[in-house]
């Protein structure tokens, strides 16, 4: 490695911009003639919408149009759709009712848009909304999955009998039962996954701008993925064909999969581009935010774990309702199947699982992929399931894990994931080395003379990242293949420019990317600009979820890398009059193995662009491209040990440690992974003891605001200790398994096993307030 | 934000004649109240009359027996102030608990007073130690000042101009911060005065904003230690009772804090 290559904690490029203020987020783009959009919101769960006056609003000067949901729905602006097919057990195909860009008729959560005002000024579209009257006719609402799916509950679509999108099924129901039917002991857990607002710090944000004389629409938005924006766009909302519709996502800040969607806001603005014949910005605030960027998790689940006598696992049986919100987001009918059920074996040989997913519509917010996406439910199941075990057979929650950990790989789970490699004792021995697990017990005692309750939690998680191969993912419902693509593009003075599929949006691909040219050509990074994020400049690709870039991104790049190099070496070797095969590219230049014949890499970018003296035959130009679909999902996994303490008299729960052991494969930028580790710990920590979106029972939203809403801060936080134990990911190249999510996903379940073994009870849902913790403690 | 008209003022007399001037007009003061209700556009003052400026409103002075504070002190200088931490440091303590760094540079005590939130901190320190506010027409005691939420004895137009602390003999403040807003969930003030008297109030919890609660006060005059709570019950009715703590839990915070009050006041 050098000194900027793979493996270095080279600086972030992209922060001098950031930190100075010099960042480019939509909201600080103005195009000439922009008008501002403010949307109308119902401020009712579920809603007949008898009518919308908007005359005198449209009295007021500076006000350019009112538009509502029936004249998108009469323009013929196609629904929200849902871009991952589910099939129920009995056969039939996902029910699922039609999402409106803006309500015509009926409104079903609290903060859906049925008009919008478009303004000269922000300020004047607030004023002019405030004069449109809307008259509602409210209807019953509900808002959890256990109220909607009883008999007589309001019903939201007519095509979604009693509520249910799917009742889905993996694994084999009968092996289960009969492991069940011979097991020794049965451990039982009820769980909630509480539903959780992604709050990215950037609210989202839209431009649209029509060229009437081209008929072409720019639309610059806050998304992790523009591509399949515009693909989206074109190809199901009847918005305009992919060469007339250019997506730029430039800066931005934060996305946790909140901006992976394409959501109505961005439709409806490109729509009123067109009638008003104006750009129209819309920048939501954080209310709207709350209401209305899709929030994540929200599952009900019973589990039974069966055991022989040997404490070795035999079976897991899991039942799981999933609130949807009051329509199908993206890809949200795959979160709870795919990308949760799959996982369900954990870092354990279980023989036999089987697991059913009911999905539900309720009077919310959408709900989709959020920061883990399936995995952060799956693993928590898991984690405090072995934990429970633990308890009720009555050995050491480590030891039980490690008597039962997969040791072979690959290793074929009973719900489709094949492990590809892995190591999970190393990583658990780590953790307890790290945290001193031995010593524990004197720490407890030490504390109780204290007055504290002291406990400690163990969670060993793995993950499925890059979500792969497109062919497969295909055959399972998806809607798109899931590859990423990348051009490598040598200027004639050897500067370097890399075009990728990937999206950026506090990831650090900006230094990262251009740490693997550093790594194959030995330039600076200085050298290299990393272009992403703009449909005109990219061809396409998938961007950036699921911690897929550096498996499946970076790997595209490394493809179209080695054609340029095989070309520069043709090069070069022509130019130095040498073998191909005996040019080897060092510190930025082609040498001749074994010589002092060398040519910089300039010298053979300028030949390449003057053509003056090339192989025959050889077309002229530096420049390469790849797509790279993976041939399997990849492997992060790891061991979080939690240790703190619960003061009896508030229930306040204080860290004493947190460490954390990962899997992540071949680390590009320790320095980045270690940022990606703590804020992923750090939102898995806000699920565990802080966050929570509540509605209350009329399906209202009561946590709306961060005076309600706990978002974690650092001082909520403790110092974490971070290492690493490392198997190489088979599976690409570089032997990246990825690490955006693992935080989240590992994080929430060792804080809750440690606040059940410090107080002694384990019936504690999350988040785990004070209030909750000391109800707990005090509970008969 | 709807359309104001904002007016520094240079002395409390022209504030208070800028305010009889406007239709609908509102004293600014730090700014941490209201101007966040009027950015989400629950509150439309014709004009924002700046408090903040005025020169006789700032600063904390101790003379004998008295700490007194000026109305328009960001809770920065409370926290930080030298002749606070020496006459009342529990005064100071808590001026240092409330909101984040730039709540505490702009948010001033005669704002948090005249707001009269249900969950601030100073409302508490304020009674337990039977302070005075001093207006620009009157001086009200602390047991006349609190009206129940959001609702104090000023009259409209009137400004706060001091609050005058007597200093105890010893006062201890300890505070529960609601999780997400950092507000008092449950705040008790303790306070053992020059005369012996006991008082007690505790923010956060009641429905009927800051309480004085007899019951602490009483077996705190008679045996001045944290485990003269233990015996106290605290009815759970007339709490408030939300997401963040349901009314049983914060009759226990009242006794909890109450406890630790008393420990941090020694
Ligand atoms: C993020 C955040 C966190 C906070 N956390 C806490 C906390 O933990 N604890 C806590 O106690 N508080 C907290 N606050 C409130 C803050 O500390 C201020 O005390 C409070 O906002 C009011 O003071 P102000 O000077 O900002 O008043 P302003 O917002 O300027 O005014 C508030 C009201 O008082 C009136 N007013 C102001 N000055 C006078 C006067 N001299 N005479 C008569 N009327 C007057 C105004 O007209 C207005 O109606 C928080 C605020 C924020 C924004």
């Amino acid at each position: 490695m050098g000194v900027e290559g793979i493996g270095a904690s080279v600086v972030r490029k992209e922060d001098k911009r950031f930190i100075t203020g010099k960042g480019r987020y939509v909201d600080d783009i103005k195009l000439p003639g922009m008008t501002y959009a403010h949307f109308i919101r119902s401020p009712h769960a579920h809603a007949k919408v008898k009518g919308i006056d908007s005359s005198a609003a449209l009295k007021i000067p500076g006000v350019v149009a009112v538009l509502t949901g029936k004249e998108i729905v009469d323009d013929k602006v196609g629904n929200l759709i849902c871009g991952w097919a589910i099939t129920s057990k009995d056969g039939s195909p996902m029910k699922m009712g039609a999402w409106p860009a803006m309500a015509p008729e009926t409104v079903r959560f609290v903060g859906q848009a049925v008009a919008v005002v478009i303004a000269e000024t922000k300020n004047l579209a607030r004023d002019a909304a405030e004069a449109v009257v809307v008259n509602y006719e409210e209807l019953p609402a509900v808002a959890d999955v256990t109220s909607a799916i009883k008999a007589g509950a309001p019903q939201l679509h007519p095509e979604a009998p009693g509520n249910q999108v799917y009742d889905w099924v993996i694994g084999d129901e009968a092996a289960t039962s009969a492991a069940f039917a011979k097991a020794a002991n049965v451990v039982k857990l009820d769980l909630t996954n509480n539903r959780l607002a992604p709050n990215p710090m950037e609210p989202r944000s839209a431009i649209a701008d029509y060229d009437t004389a081209e008929e072409h629409y720019t639309l610059y938005t806050t998304s992790q993925n523009p591509h399949v924006a515009r693909l989206v766009l074109s190809a199901f909302y009847n918005i305009a064909p992919e060469h007339k519709l250019r997506v730029i996502a430039p800066d931005v800040g934060g996305g946790f999969g909140s901006k992976i969607y394409i959501y109505p806001e961005e439709m409806v603005a490109l729509w009123a581009s067109k009638k008003t014949g104006r750009p129209v910005k819309w920048t939501g605030d954080r209310t709207e935010a709350f209401l209305t960027d899709a929030h994540g998790r929200d599952h009900v689940t019973h589990a039974e774990m069966a055991f022989d006598a040997s404490n070795k696992i035999v079976g897991l049986k899991v039942k799981t309702y999933a609130n949807f919100g009051a329509y199908m987001s993206l890809f949200s009918s795959a979160v709870p199947t795919y990308l949760y059920a799959t996982l369900l074996s954990g870092q354990y040989v279980i023989p036999a699982i089987h697991a059913e997913v009911i999905g539900v519509y309720t009077n919310t917010t959408p709900v989709d992929a959020y920061r883990g996406a399936g995995r952060p439910e799956a693993s928590y199941l898991l984690e405090r399931m072995m934990e429970t075990a633990a308890r009720q057979l009555k050995v050491d929650p480590a030891a039980l894990r490690k008597a039962n950990f997969i040791t072979q790989f690959p290793y074929q789970t009973p719900v489709i994931m094949a492990y590809d490699v892995g190591d999970f004792n190393a990583s658990l021995d780590a953790a307890m080395k790290a945290i001193d697990y031995a010593g524990f017990a004197g720490r407890k005692a030490q504390a109780k003379a204290a007055g504290k309750l002291r406990g400690i939690g163990v969670s060993c998680y793995i993950e499925a990242c890059g979500i792969a191969p497109s062919k497969a993912v295909g055959s399972l419902g998806a809607g798109v293949g899931l590859w990423e693509s990348a051009e490598v593009r040598v200027n004639p003075v050897g500067t370097i420019e890399i075009l990728t599929g990937s999206h950026s949006h506090g990831q650090g691909h900006e230094t990262t990317f251009c740490q693997l040219v550093a790594e194959r050509l030995g330039v600076p990074i200085s050298q290299v600009s990393i272009v992403h994020g703009d449909t005109d400049k990219v061809q396409f690709g998938m961007g950036t979820y699921g911690s897929r870039s550096a498996a499946v991104g970076l790997t595209a790049i490394l493809k179209a890398m080695e054609k340029m190099e095989a070309k520069a070496k043709k090069i070069a070797a022509h130019a130095l009059e040498a073998s191909e095969a005996d040019i080897v590219i060092e510190n930025g230049e082609f040498k001749v193995t074994g010589t002092d014949k060398a040519i910089a890499l300039p010298m053979v970018a300028l030949a390449a662009y003057t053509a003056h003296n090339l192989p025959d035959g050889m077309e002229p130009g530096l420049k390469e491209s790849a797509f790279y679909d993976p041939t399997n999902f990849t492997f992060p996994a790891g061991a979080y040990i939690c240790e703190l303490e619960v003061d009896p008299g508030t229930g306040k729960t204080s860290f004493v440690n947190f460490v954390a052991a990962d899997d992540f494969g071949r680390l590009i930028n320790p320095m980045i992974v270690e940022g990606q580790v703590h804020g992923g710990l750090a939102q898995g920590i806000g699920q565990a003891l802080l966050e929570h979106a509540v509605y209350d029972s009329n399906a209202q939203p009561i946590t709306a605001s961060f005076m309600d809403y706990t978002m974690p801060r650092a001082d909520d936080l403790p110092s974490f200790k971070l290492s690493h134990t490392t198997t190489l990911c088979p599976g690409n190249p570089l032997g990246i398994k990825g690490c955006g999510e693992a935080g989240a996903i590992g994080a929430s379940a060792a804080v809750i096993n440690a606040i059940t073994d410090a107080i002694g009870k384990n019936n504690l849902e999350m988040p785990a307030t004070p209030d909750r913790v000391w109800r707990t403690i005090h509970s008969a | 934000m709807y359309q104001t008209t904002y007016h520094r003022a240079s002395s409390v007399d022209e504030a208070a004649s800028l305010f009889g001037k406007g239709s609908e007009a509102k004293y600014l003061s730090g700014g941490q109240t209201l101007l966040p209700v009027m950015k989400q556009r629950l509150a439309s003052p014709s004009d924002v009359i700046d408090l903040a400026k005025i020169k006789e409103l700032i600063g904390v002075e101790a003379a004998g027996d008295t700490l007194t504070i000026k109305a328009a002190t960001p809770h920065y200088d409370v926290a930080t102030s030298a002749a606070a931490k020496q006459a009342i440091p529990a005064l100071a303590y808590l001026a240092s608990l409330i909101g984040d760094p730039a709540v505490r540079y702009r948010g001033t005590i005669g704002g948090s007073l005249a707001n009269n939130d249900p969950a601030a901190d100073y409302p508490a320190a304020t009674l337990a130690l039977g302070a005075t506010i001093k207006t620009n027409k009157r001086t009200i005691g602390a047991d006349d000042y609190f009206k129940g939420l959001f609702t104090t004895a000023l009259e409209d137009g009137e400004i706060i101009t001091a609050v005058s602390f007597p200093v105890p003999a010893k006062a201890g403040y300890a505070k529960f911060p609601h999780p997400a807003s950092r507000f008092a969930l449950t705040g008790v003030f303790v306070a053992k005065t020059k005369s012996g008297d006991v008082r007690v109030a505790v923010t956060g919890a009641s429905q009927s904003g800051v309480m004085r609660v007899a019951a602490l006060e009483n077996a705190l005059k008679a045996n001045w230690s944290a485990s003269a709570v233990d015996s106290v019950s605290i009815p759970s009715s007339g709490l408030l009772s939300d997401l963040h703590g349901s009314s049983d839990y914060r009759a226990n915070l009242i006794k909890v804090m109450a406890g630790r009050a008393v420990t941090a006041a020694g």
